[in-house]
């Protein structure tokens, strides 16, 4: 569905993403994982088309992606879950989640309403309540859901377990497991390996821009270095 | 995230306080304001030139901060020339009143009805044109470029207009017809904050609040921030355009020094003080601030510091402007009946359960 080839990401002269492929297939979990810094979510923010690649492609089912804008990438079903969060604070959870439905005309986004409020009936109970005074847990619920309005075909999870309590990631994580065998792919980058192999099917190791190892998430998490550098094992 | 709710409650709270005590007043205002102008219509002499002269000035100023909110406080840009686009209308629509002689084929009266509205469009457009022309550069970055140049843009206008044989230098343009009635200046404020408000509550305005509230994350929304920042940049300039060619026909004379950084800091202050995103906030703060230097007048040289003064105060105690982000809407109306009424008002964010699921 998804396929990387070569990227070359640069912030000004740092070359944060120094040559990458990989490829994500329909229906899939794939998850990049790596330490801070590595290049998680320069690689999401390309593929959203909030950054431009120096070098490489990004072809979506055969479509060049990579010097389209964002708003032409989300049109063509990606939709991205950012970094900490980015709720519009001062709106409401309703209307957060209406902007995540913004391209869609009329009352179409009404189904993907009823099934984010099902998935996380705390939103529904919340909906007229500003999003930043929700908790961060109900945050990242809400940012996930505004992502799913979109009703995207892939789906970019920047780091969802960043800075949530144990308990509250793994209600997340099934969250998300739902959500992929309802139909839709997922791409989830996390520095927490653990939990994104355990619902991953395959998985990507980044270190300082580059992919160091990657295989299905079974054979990663018995992998010696995997176990000694990301599951504290 | 236990405080932050809290705070958010607070401030939700102070809001509804704030709305059911304003509401009333600014009702009883503007009903009043509007008896009162609606009897001027009627050919009752009640209201003196000077009186008159203040209405229309309040009504000029309306439009400027309503259409600088949208910019500042609706789509969270900051532009701080206002003064230059109304600069920009002023001159286009004096110039075309001057040169377009006299129609045979109508009366005076007539010909000044179908002229003037059509002048003040054209004032309108040309802003706006000034308005693409530095938004589209400046507005596709990320971050304040447009403050540096819209401040630019403010002085340019200024010094072409200085140099212009056209704009007649420093000496100005006198003798422009004054078209310009109580009539005229109501209707045009009237449209603008309609429109204005529609806009706002449209799914362009949406897009617009998207980009103030986390522009990155509205363009990880798919909406094509860009356009809807010179969109609404755009539409700023149009109305500052127009609100110059009203007053360029009301004061009869225009001159660069009306449109210098001052003025552009006055309508600021208009916005600022009325609350960022908040077109009541808007009105009234730019009703009381048309008022406050006339009513302040006797007192001469304190005058400004008074004037100064107060803004401080506000600023320091109330830093979100009178009205916040709210608005004075039908919606208000019910509450505030019911509220009279005995039955419970609801704060609009709901009290979350005890422990709900803090992480
Ligand atoms: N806006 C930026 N400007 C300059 N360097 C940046 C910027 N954002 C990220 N970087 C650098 O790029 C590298 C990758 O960052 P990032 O993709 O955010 O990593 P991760 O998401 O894996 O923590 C880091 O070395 C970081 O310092
Ligand atoms: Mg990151």
């Amino acid at each position: 569905m998804l396929t990387v080839e070569n990227l070359h990401v640069y912030y000004g002269a740092i070359h944060a993403i120094q040559g990458i492929s990989f490829s994500v297939r329909q229906g899939e979990i794939v998850t990049l994982i790596g330490a801070n810094g590595a290049g998680k979510s320069t690689i999401l923010k390309t593929i959203s088309g909030l950054l431009q690649p120096r070098e490489g492609k990004i072809l979506l089912e055969g479509e060049e992606i990579s010097t389209l804008a964002p708003h032409q990438i989300v049109a063509r079903g990606i939709s991205q879950v950012p970094e900490g969060r980015r709720v519009f604070p001062e709106l409401s959870v309703l209307e957060n989640l209406e902007l995540g439905a913004y391209q869609r005309k009329g009352k179409e986004h009404l189904k993907e309403l009823e099934w984010v409020f099902e998935l996380f009936p705390r939103l529904e109970e919340r909906k007229n309540q500003p999003a930043g005074t929700l908790s961060g847990g109900e945050q990242q619920m809400l940012a996930i859901g505004r992502g799913l309005m979109a009703k995207p075909r892939l789906l970019l999870l920047d780091e969802p377990s960043m800075g949530l309590a144990p308990l509250l990631v793994k209600e997340i994580f099934a969250i998300i497991q739902e959500i992929n065998a309802a139909g839709t792919t997922i791409l989830l980058v996390e520095q927490n390996a653990h939990m994104a192999l355990s619902i991953a099917q395959t998985g990507y190791v980044l270190e300082t821009g580059e992919i160091v190892l990657s295989g299905s998430a079974a054979e990663l998490v018995r992998n010696e270095e995997v176990r000694k550098a990301y599951l504290g094992l | 995230m236990e405080t932050q709710t809290t705070t958010g409650l607070e401030k939700a709270k102070a809001v509804e306080k704030w709305r059911t005590h304003l509401f009333p007043a600014g009702l009883a205002i503007l009903i009043l304001l509007n008896i009162l102008i609606f009897m001027e219509h009627l050919g009752f002499s009640i209201v003196s030139r000077y009186y008159k002269g203040i209405l229309i000035l309040a009504f000029i100023n309306i439009i400027l901060a309503v259409s600088l909110n949208l910019i500042n406080g609706i789509t969270g840009l900051f532009s701080i020339g206002h003064a230059g686009f109304m600069a920009v209308g002023a001159y286009v629509s004096a110039l075309l009143s001057l040169n377009m002689g006299r129609w045979e084929f109508v009366s005076p009266q007539v010909q000044a009805v179908i002229q003037f509205p059509l002048v003040l469009l054209a004032g309108g457009l040309a802003a706006a044109l000034a308005g693409l022309v530095i938004g589209i550069p400046t507005l596709r970055l990320r971050g304040d470029y447009l403050a540096i140049a819209t401040l630019g843009f403010g002085e340019i206008i200024r010094v072409v207009a200085l140099n212009l044989n056209i704009t007649r230098g420093a000496r100005g343009i006198a003798s422009i017809p004054n078209y310009t009635s109580l009539w005229w200046a109501q209707l045009f404020a009237v449209v603008t904050v309609v429109i204005i408000w529609n806009i706002v509550h449209s799914n362009h305005g949406r897009a617009m609040v998207a980009i103030r509230e986390d522009e990155i994350a509205a363009e990880a929304m798919g909406i094509n921030t860009t356009y809807y920042k010179v969109l609404s940049f755009t539409i700023g300039a149009f109305f500052a355009g127009v609100a110059g060619g009203l007053l360029a026909h009301h004061l009869t004379f225009i001159s660069p020094k009306a449109f210098d950084v001052l003025k552009s800091i006055e309508i600021l202050l208009m916005v600022v003080l009325g609350g960022l995103g908040s077109i009541t906030g808007s009105v009234i703060a730019a009703i009381v601030l048309t008022a406050l230097p006339e009513v302040l007048r006797f007192l001469q040289a304190y005058r400004m510091v008074i004037y100064a003064g107060t803004l401080v105060v506000l600023m320091i105690f109330r830093p979100q402007g009178l009205f916040g982000r709210a608005e004075v809407d039908l919606t208000v109306f019910k509450s505030f009946f019911r509220s009279r009424t005995g039955e419970e008002v609801t704060s609009r964010p709901e009290k979350r359960g005890g422990n709900g699921g803090s992480a």
